[in-house]
């Protein structure tokens, strides 16, 4: 039975280590890199949902017809909706922090200052 | 006649500005005023659609456009299997009472705003990609208020989160305004991951992502209480409610005062997210007067007064004006926060073991929603009085302004509106709603309605030490050019005193056929057919 709560203890690990990241690193890449982190860990998350015990990719073949056991297709299709967003959210985010490095000259959150008027 | 634009208005609205905002830079290739004639094109059409549908489904049974499309209030669009035996091979949009009353937002917020954007951003480079940003931001807010798919609400909830960080940012010589875009992103990103995590747990337990599917067969354990804290947590985030309001004053202080308008509906957007999974979704168990509903009310009105307090002592120290109003934008969040928790709270059993809102409770509710309505209407004017004092002088810092009443006398007229509506005084909406629940929270417990009414003192204060730092005093030599902003943000800001004056004179015609409405959608869950999850599952 354990091998089937791996998946789900990886999810939480990726979590917990992303959730670290964004909170205590300051640096503003790594806090990035936490974030993906979490994405990848609540994607994976979604993907462990679809599967069943001795079941094949959802797509109709030779091998798999009708009443052969098939994960899930639509956290499939979720994760993939998500994988996407979450490329776009990296990419704006990563042009914030090219401008951030422009005006200020570092990346250390405890350098840049603070908007106080 | 409207029938078939009706039929498909639900799609229409969301799929409109979509469209346009991928055209739009085609269109400016031939010319900038034909581009920024094209989005005012798209958003009026837009506005007249949602205003129809909106009409069609809060008006009385008798003078509705099209009739057969309601069925007990609300209006369904399917999109992919029509049938109900494939209920995850299918996204539905739902238009109830609550939906029909947000997406009014959504018709009068973009409007003001692109009309306000002509002159605004004239000298501004990038505004093809300003415009797009824009429609896609409204595309975004609107699909969150009307679709009833949980992922669905994700994936507008990121389209939001995208493209209102890339407008913050939109002015990047400033290092504020990325600094604001960079926080406001990682906020709204992490919020929607936990979003998205609870979506899997529920999804993991009912294998359905339909609201009302769920809401029809979810129970009350561990896992679903775990989802539910981190949909509000998520949504709490977005929405700007203490001690999660950090990046809020940033945000709205520091994009373009057009952009701010959208961006605060989003946020509003958000707050009706947390009504829908609070009353929909899991309404069935959280309002029914148990001890543990009313606890989570007082927790509420706990949060909810110390985002006011937060808001409006934050807002007396600032004295860059733009953030001002972010504060008191907080503070406001935080008085619908108030009536709704004050409702909660006012769940009480009787001894049959019907359970109802107390009188006062349903009043609050009602002011709760109204001021929704009267915020970002409130707030937003004086978020383009803000823009427009930034146009003429180049300022922001009330340190560096003053005497310019002189020179815009219009633009003052504005802020005087803006500020009387904003602090609650009569005759204007502010005052309509803030007396609703002042009166519903004193029923409830005194001490609530004496800080909201202390708060909204304090506001006033606030406001009446800008009017004076900013409008009156002496004439400063270097804004004796300065001359009233043009047409277009004055058409903008007209577009917003007018309903602001409108709603504060004839407040009860609004709350009896516009409020009302939404009001009776959120009691629904003590009813024993929810029309909102009946119009999905059937009968029921």
């Amino acid at each position: 039975m354990l091998t089937f709560q791996i998946p789900y203890l990886a999810v939480a690990g990726l979590i917990i280590i992303g959730l670290y990241a964004v909170l205590f690193k300051r640096n503003l890449i790594k806090m990035i890199i936490g974030i993906t982190l979490i994405e990848s860990g609540v994607n994976l998350f979604l993907i462990t949902l679809s599967f069943r015990e001795g079941s094949v990719a959802p797509i109709y073949t030779a091998d798999a017809t009708q009443g052969t056991l098939m994960s899930l297709p639509v956290p499939q299709a979720l994760t993939l909706t998500s994988i996407v967003i979450g490329v776009a959210v990296l990419a704006l985010m990563l042009t914030l922090v090219i401008h951030i490095y422009r005006h200020y000259g570092t990346l250390d959150v405890r350098k840049i200052k603070e908007d106080d008027n | 006649m409207f029938e078939d634009l009706l039929t498909h208005a639900p799609a229409l609205i969301v799929a409109i500005p979509l469209l346009g905002a991928f055209l739009t830079p085609l269109v400016g290739k031939i010319n900038d005023k034909l581009r920024n004639i094209f989005a005012i094109i798209i958003v009026a059409l837009n506005s007249f659609i949602i205003l129809l549908l909106s009409y069609n489904i809060l008006a009385h049974e008798s003078v509705k456009l099209a009739p057969d499309l309601v069925k007990n209030g609300v209006q369904t669009y399917i999109f992919g299997a029509q049938s109900a035996n494939y209920p995850v091979a299918r996204i539905i949009f739902e238009v109830d009472g609550l939906n029909a009353y947000m997406i009014i937002l959504g018709a009068i917020l973009p409007l003001a705003a692109i009309i306000y954007s002509w002159s605004f951003m004239k000298d501004e480079t990038g505004q093809d990609k300003y415009y797009t940003l824009m429609l896609l931001l409204t595309a975004g807010m609107l699909g969150m208020m009307m679709t009833g798919d949980l992922f669905n609400f994700f994936v507008f909830l990121e389209i939001t989160s995208i493209a209102s960080a890339a407008l913050i940012a939109y002015r990047t010589n400033n290092k504020f305004s990325v600094q604001a875009a960079f926080k406001y992103i990682v906020i709204s990103t992490i919020g929607a991951l936990f979003f998205l995590f609870a979506i899997a747990i529920l999804y993991g337990q009912y294998n359905a992502l339909n609201m009302a599917v769920l809401a029809n067969s979810i129970q009350y354990g561990l896992l679903e209480k775990i989802a539910f804290v981190l949909f509000v947590v998520a949504l709490a985030m977005k929405a700007g409610i203490a001690p999660m309001h950090m990046w809020l004053p940033g945000a709205y202080g520091r994009a373009p005062a057009s952009v701010t308008l959208i961006v605060m509906g989003t946020t509003l957007g958000s707050f009706y997210g947390l009504l829908r999974i609070g009353f929909t979704v899991y309404g069935e168990h959280l309002i029914s007067g148990t001890n543990l509903s009313i606890a989570l009310g007082w927790m509420l009105v706990g949060l909810a007064i110390l985002t006011i307090f937060v808001g409006v002592l934050m807002a007396l120290r600032q004295n860059d004006f733009k953030k001002m109003i972010g504060f008191a934008a907080v503070a406001e969040i935080g008085y619908m926060l108030l009536a709704f928790g004050a409702a909660l709270a006012s769940v009480y059993q009787d001894t049959a073991g019907a359970v109802a809102f107390s009188p006062e409770g349903v009043t609050a509710l009602r002011g709760g929603m109204f001021h929704i309505l009267n915020d970002a209407l409130d707030i937003g004017l004086l978020f383009l009085v803000a823009g427009a004092i930034y146009y003429v002088s180049k300022e922001s810092s009330l340190n560096k302004l003053g005497g310019l009443a002189r020179n815009l006398k219009y633009t003052t007229i504005f802020f005087v509106i803006g500020m009387v509506a904003v602090s609650g005084l009569p005759p204007l909406n502010g005052f309509a709603s803030k007396l609703m629940i002042y009166q519903s929270t004193y029923a409830i417990n005194p001490i609530l309605a004496i800080v909201a009414i202390l708060a909204s003192i304090l506001l006033l204060a606030v406001f009446v030490k800008v009017f004076y730092a900013a409008f009156l005093g002496p004439k400063l030599p270097k804004f004796d050019k300065v001359k009233e902003v043009p047409i277009s943000m004055l058409i903008g800001m007209l577009i917003l005193a007018c309903i602001i004056i409108f709603i504060g004179l004839f407040p009860n015609l609004v709350v009896e056929n516009v409020v009302q409405p939404a009001v009776d959608a959120l009691q629904a869950v003590l009813d024993n057919t929810n029309n909102y999850i009946a119009a999905v599952l059937g009968g029921a």
